[in-house]
């Protein structure tokens, strides 16, 4: 049972006696051999396991990253799955090292609960899904529906202050398993389903028939997801931080999968010192030298992982919009690697 | 040898164990370095959580209370909006949680002394369609039925625009029942009012009526009385204020249904899986109640000649019911604790609007001690109203 679950994560800060804090995940991680990373449950393009139990996803690859980053080997990762209520608990209590779970960073998350978050991974913004029959046009008409929500979600409040300021009334039902929620959806429990647009994308694309439903093209909020972990550990945060910044300057510097061992002969000293083959950033870090040539290597650009999980050739057809490089008309962007 | 010195100066013998070895002593110490572990230990788990917090500088307290909730919950008893405070947020999931047990309990024991009574029946149809009942029922895990009921409201009952209509005035539609109400005029309240007189009169009526019985032996038809007295002053009251008839039937206006009565699939699903679940396990203990009463009993009350009807009523149920109320208790210690499923269904019971809290402040040490204080409230009060209700029944002696 969740709450039971629950009650466990919580049990387990009561518990235990200041072990794995302040500059200790990295050491503690490495003494396991594998990093343990909080995923969705079940969110198609994110986080959810594919029909021969492999995990697949944007959040899922910056976990591999991560483990690329730390063992030099993507498979040394161990995935947690986790219903929205559960996810921040369990970072704080040191059942996962770090959270990759379509997280939006706010300042209450920041501060409050204890929390740092890496680079944004993907830029979203709060959306609706509606039937096509209910003839919908735009999100002000939604005056008196039924919306389902997940909890603990910054959706929750979005949707209610967006209703309060429209003057609106609306009714939430409020399911914490993803699956749940979306059987009650497709079955005309609620009029429409609003959660960050990308996660909308993925309802979609597993509704019976994708094409009764529609996106509304209101988006009523900003939602940065970025992986998260505990307040007040430095050199993991940059760990976990460079990892994601890593696929985004690969793709900057026009570095893939494919083309990184001809990559290595380069010349431009921007690749050389990213790539390792100029020694330095790996020390920094405390990694070794050649990390972010396996992180390339082994998962891939951001634009990679991108379209591997969400673009336009899957089921989620999203276009990069926010999401490209700054020079492409996006916001992605990736401080120098020196 | 010493044994044998010892034995024959007994007197001294007493005092002479050494401090050690007293038994008296030895209990208090040991009572007293359990009190103290545990003591200890409590000490050392708060502190050190509280360490553990600040090291991590998450917020702690209950400052939370008074802070906006900014969140919307579906359906509650008192008025409630996203500008609310946490506090009130939580306290309509108090009250959703109250109400979902307090009408299960009620359903539940109907159903289950139904189903018990049933499970003696001397038809062989009606003992086995209540047997089959029974072990279905409790076989089958509660978080299963949930879904199960849940998904028969959405997925079988047709969407608001053709609801289906099977009375007039009842809507049933995957939005839940909608039922028509009578509209609101003063007279209820009156009606409510001599409701209450009516039931207090009858409690009067009935000590005086056992007091004459004793004296005189004459039996007073209390049973019709009583009735009489409870439906006839509301209604007496009702046709003296007017005779209000106007209902508030409900509408299809947008989305949903206005006006009128709403049951949600939520609320529906969460009460039916409840109530049919513990149901099963309660007409178990009813039938072992009867059962444990022998069958002597039942042929001396004939031989008396009692009607059929009083013996149930004045030899076995009051000892029956002895044997049933501790073990009915605990089910419906188990049907208000089950109702914290209701997450799972998305009914806002005092869990699911805890964990929000838990979510959004992130303060779970707080959110799961406040769950564990309103739960362990709501069982105690429950087996402080049972046990008082027993010791009444078992004070009857005959």
């Amino acid at each position: 049972m969740k709450l039971f679950k629950l009650c466990l994560v919580v049990g387990i800060v009561f518990a235990i006696s200041g072990v794995a804090f302040a500059g200790q995940t990295f050491d503690s991680v490495k003494a396991k051999g594998f990093v343990q990373v909080g995923v969705n449950e079940g969110l198609f393009g994110f986080g959810k396991p594919d029909e021969k139990g492999v995990w697949r996803g944007l959040d899922v690859d910056t976990a591999r990253a991560i483990a690329v980053a730390v063992f030099g080997d993507a498979s040394k990762v161990k995935f947690i799955p986790l219903t929205a209520v559960q996810r921040f608990t369990a970072l704080q209590a040191g059942e996962i090292d770090v959270l990759c779970r379509n997280a939006t960073q706010t300042l209450g998350r920041d501060t409050e609960l204890g929390l740092d978050f890496a680079q944004v991974n993907y830029y979203d913004g709060q959306g609706f899904l509606v039937p096509k029959k209910l003839k919908i046009k735009r999100a002000k008409e939604l005056d008196g529906a039924t919306i389902c929500v997940l909890p603990g979600t910054t959706t929750e409040l979005n949707v209610a202050d967006y209703f309060r300021t429209n003057n609106m009334k609306m009714k939430p039902v409020v399911i914490e398993s993803n699956v749940e929620l979306n059987k009650a959806f497709f079955a005309g429990r609620c009029d429409c389903m609003t959660s960050d647009a990308s996660q909308l994308a993925s309802v979609r694309a597993v509704a019976p028939n994708p094409d009764d439903y529609m996106i509304l093209p209101d988006i009523i909020s900003k939602e940065p997801l970025a992986p998260a972990v505990r307040h007040g550990d430095n050199q993991w945060k940059d760990i976990v931080n460079y990892s994601v910044l890593a696929m985004i300057e690969a793709e900057d510097l026009g570095i893939t999968s494919k083309n990184i061992d001809e990559m290595l002969k380069s010349k431009n000293p921007l690749i050389m010192r990213f790539l390792g083959v100029t020694s330095g950033n790996g020390k920094a870090l405390g990694l070794s030298e050649n990390w972010a040539y396996n992180i390339i290597k082994q998962v891939g650009n951001y634009a990679e992982v991108f379209e591997r999980n969400v673009g336009k050739n899957t089921p989620l057809k999203l276009e990069r919009g926010l999401n490209a490089l700054w020079k492409d008309g996006g916001i992605m962007y990736s401080p120098p690697f020196k | 040898m010493r044994n044998s010195n010892n034995s024959s100066s007994t007197g001294n013998a007493e005092q002479k164990i050494p401090l050690l070895n007293d038994p008296k002593i030895r209990s208090i110490v040991y009572q007293i370095l359990t009190i103290g572990m545990v003591v200890l230990l409590g000490y050392y788990l708060f502190s050190n959580t509280v360490t553990n917090l600040k090291r991590q500088s998450i917020a702690t307290g209950f400052g939370f209370f008074e802070k906006e909730a900014s969140f919307e919950i579906g359906e509650s008893l008192i008025p409630y909006s996203a500008a609310d405070t946490y506090g009130k947020a939580l306290f309509v999931g108090i009250l959703n949680t109250v109400k979902v047990a307090f009408i299960g309990i009620v359903l539940t024991v109907i159903l289950g002394t139904f189903l018990g009574i049933a499970r003696l029946s001397k038809n062989w149809l009606v003992s086995k369609l209540a047997a089959v009942y029974i072990e279905v029922m409790q076989d089958i895990p509660i978080l299963l039925q949930l879904f199960f009921w849940y998904s028969f409201f959405y997925d079988i009952l047709p969407p608001t625009r053709e609801a289906l209509e099977p009375m007039k005035g009842v809507f049933m539609s995957n939005r839940g029942l909608a039922f028509a109400i009578p509209e609101a005029h003063p007279a209820y309240k009156y009606m409510a009012i001599s409701f209450i007189v009516g039931c207090i009169a009858v409690y009067f009526l009935r000590k005086w009526a056992k007091k004459r019985q004793e004296k005189t032996g004459q039996i007073f038809p209390l049973f019709l009385c009583s009735i009489a007295i409870i439906l006839g002053l509301p209604l007496v009251t009702w046709l003296f204020s007017g005779a209000p008839h106007r209902m508030n039937v409900p509408e299809l206006v947008g989305f949903n249904f206005q006006g009128g009565l709403n049951i949600s699939p939520e609320f529906g699903a969460l009460l039916l899986g409840l109530v049919l679940y513990t149901a099963a396990f309660v007409a178990e203990i009813v039938r072992a109640g009867i059962q444990a009463v022998s069958k002597g009993q039942t042929e001396a009350a004939m031989a008396i000649g009692l009607k059929p009807g009083q013996i149930l009523n004045l030899v076995i149920l009051p000892q029956a019911l002895r044997v049933i109320i501790p073990p009915l208790t605990s089910q419906m210690l188990n049907l208000t604790k089950n109702s914290s499923l209701a997450v799972a269904i998305g009914f806002p019971d005092f869990v699911s609007v805890a964990s929000t809290t838990i979510n959004q402040t992130g303060q779970a040490i707080e959110g799961i001690t406040m769950i564990m204080v309103v739960y362990l409230c709501f069982s105690l009060l429950t087996s402080f109203f049972m046990n008082w209700y027993n010791k009444k029944m078992a004070l009857v002696e005959r």
